[in-house]
C-alpha cells in the first residue's frame, strides 16, 4: 500500500464495533443480497448451509477485527481463523463447481449491506465514514482476494491429484502369453512418465517371470531423442533383469525421424505392427501358433 | 577374512552374493573367481544378485570386469535376479553392462548358461571337450 493511501487509514476504526452491535442486521442483509445475487447456485448449496457459512464468518471477523492489529492487515494471527474457514469455504466450493465469480462472490456481496450499515451509523460524520469506508473498502478486497487464491490453490490441486491418477492409469502392463508382457504407451513420454512405465515393466517382469517384453508404441504421437532415449533406457533396465524388449508401432513417420535424428536403435529389436512383435516372441518362445482343422 | 561363497556344480561355478558389496569385497571375489574358473575349468559362471539392495557404480564395472575376465578363460557369465531398483539405478548411472549376459532367476540362468554352451559345441564342431 503506498503512502498516500496509509494516511487515509484512522487511528481506530469504528467498523468492528458497529457489526457486533447491528450482527443480525448485517447478517440479514448479507443473505439477502446473496440470495438475490446472479451467481447464486441453490443447486449446489442449501440456504440454511450458507446462512450458517455466513453467520460463522461474520463471527470469526469480528473476532479478528476487535484484537490488534485490527482490519489493517488480515495476514495477521489474530486472522488466522477467519482466514482458515475463508479457505475451507473455498475450497469447498471449488470441488462442488462453483466458478470463481461465485466463489468471490461469498465477500464481495457483503460490500453493500456493510456500506449502507456504516451509513446509517456515522450519518453526521461524512469524514469519518469517508475514512471507514476506505478500510472496508481494503479489507474487503483483499479477503476476496484471498478467497479467489484458495479457491485456485484447491482447483490446482485437484488438476495434480488427477495428472497424478492418469499417470498410473496411462501404463498397464499386460500379460501376451506365458512369459511375454506387452506395454501398450499412449501418449508422450516424459521423464517422470518414463519413470512410472519403468518401473511398472520391471516389477511385473518380477511378478511373472517374463523373458520378453514387447513395448508399443503406436500411442506415441512425436519420438524425439529424449523420448527414444527414455526408450532405450526401459530397455537396457529391463535386459539387466533377464528380459529382452522388441519395440513395436513404429509409424513410417516415426521410422523417418528416428533415422533423421540419428538415434541409435539396432541394439533393439523393432518392428512395425504388435503383431509382428508378438509373432517374434512367440517364436523366441519356442511356441508356435497353428490353424485348428476344419472338422466341418 | 570376510569372503563370498563359489560353489562348482558340475561345469558351472555358482556365486551367490548375499551380503553388502563393499569394493575390497568385490576384489577379493574377482581374484577367487578369475581362480576358480582356471583351477576348475568351469565353462560358465552363475552370478546371483537377488538379495543385493545397492549397487554403486564401482560393483556395476566389477560385474561387467567379471564377465569379460570369465570370457577370456573361455567361460560365460550370466548375472541373475537383478532387483528392479537395481536395475533403474544402472541404467540411470550409464551402466547397462552390455557384455554381461542376465537372466530373471537362477533357473532360466541355468539354462541360459546351457543353451549358449550348447551352440558354442555346435559352432566348434565338437561334442565334448
Amino acid at each position: 500500500m503506498n503512502q498516500k493511501a496509509q494516511s487515509l487509514i484512522p487511528d481506530r476504526s469504528r467498523i468492528p464495533e458497529m457489526i457486533a452491535k447491528r450482527e443480525s442486521d448485517l447478517l440479514t442483509d448479507w443473505m439477502r443480497e446473496q440470495l438475490a445475487a446472479t451467481t447464486l447456485r441453490s443447486d449446489l448449496m442449501r440456504e440454511s448451509e450458507l446462512r450458517e457459512q455466513s453467520r460463522q464468518f461474520l463471527n470469526l471477523v469480528i473476532r479478528a477485527a476487535s484484537q490488534q492489529p485490527g482490519l489493517n492487515d488480515i495476514n495477521a494471527p489474530a486472522w488466522e481463523e477467519a482466514r482458515e474457514f475463508l479457505s475451507g469455504v473455498s475450497r469447498s466450493r471449488a470441488h462442488q463447481g462453483f466458478s470463481p465469480s461465485e466463489t468471490a462472490t461469498f465477500i464481495f456481496s457483503l460490500k453493500q449491506p456493510l456500506f449502507s450499515l456504516m451509513r446509517q451509523e456515522l450519518e453526521g460524520d461524512p469524514r469519518k465514514l469517508a475514512d471507514e469506508m476506505w478500510v472496508a473498502t481494503a479489507l474487503l478486497d483483499k479477503l476476496g482476494l484471498y478467497t479467489t487464491e484458495a479457491y485456485q490453490k484447491a482447483r490446482e490441486e485437484v488438476i495434480r491429484r488427477q495428472q497424478q491418477e492418469l499417470l498410473e492409469l496411462s501404463t498397464p502392463v499386460v500379460v501376451l502369453w506365458e512369459g511375454i508382457l506387452a506395454l501398450p504407451l499412449i501418449g508422450t513420454l516424459d521423464s517422470a512418465r518414463t519413470q512410472v512405465v519403468m518401473e511398472s515393466l520391471l516389477e511385473k517382469i518380477v511378478e511373472t517371470g517374463a523373458s520378453i517384453a514387447i513395448i508399443d508404441i503406436t500411442g506415441v504421437p512425436t519420438v524425439d531423442t529424449l523420448v527414444a532415449q527414455h526408450l532405450l533406457k526401459t530397455v537396457s533396465a529391463a535386459r539387466l533383469m533377464g528380459a529382452d524388449c522388441i519395440i513395436s508401432g513404429i509409424r513410417p513417420q516415426i521410422a523417418q525421424t528416428i533415422v533423421h535424428l540419428g538415434v541409435n536403435l539396432t541394439d533393439v529389436i523393432t518392428k512395425s505392427s504388435l503383431a509382428d512383435a508378438f509373432a517374434v516372441a512367440l517364436r523366441r518362445a519356442r511356441m508356435v501358433i497353428t490353424r485348428a482343422e476344419n472338422h466341418g | 577374512m570376510e569372503r563370498i561363497p563359489i560353489l562348482k556344480m558340475g561345469d558351472y561355478l555358482l556365486v551367490t552374493i548375499q551380503v553388502d558389496m563393499h569394493d575390497r569385497l568385490a576384489l577379493t571375489l574377482q581374484d577367487d573367481l578369475t581362480e576358480g574358473i582356471a583351477r576348475t575349468r568351469a565353462r560358465g559362471v552363475l552370478i546371483d544378485i537377488s538379495s543385493l539392495e545397492i549397487v554403486d557404480s564401482f560393483i556395476g564395472r566389477m560385474l561387467g570386469n567379471i564377465a569379460a575376465m570369465s570370457r577370456v578363460l573361455d567361460a560365460e557369465t550370466v548375472v541373475v535376479g537383478m532387483r528392479p531398483a537395481v536395475a533403474i539405478t544402472l541404467v540411470e548411472l550409464g551402466l547397462s553392462l552390455p557384455g554381461v549376459r542376465t537372466a530373471l532367476n537362477v533357473e532360466q540362468g541355468m539354462s541360459l548358461l546351457q543353451g549358449a554352451r550348447a551352440e558354442q559345441e555346435n559352432a566348434n564342431g565338437r561334442a565334448e571337450r
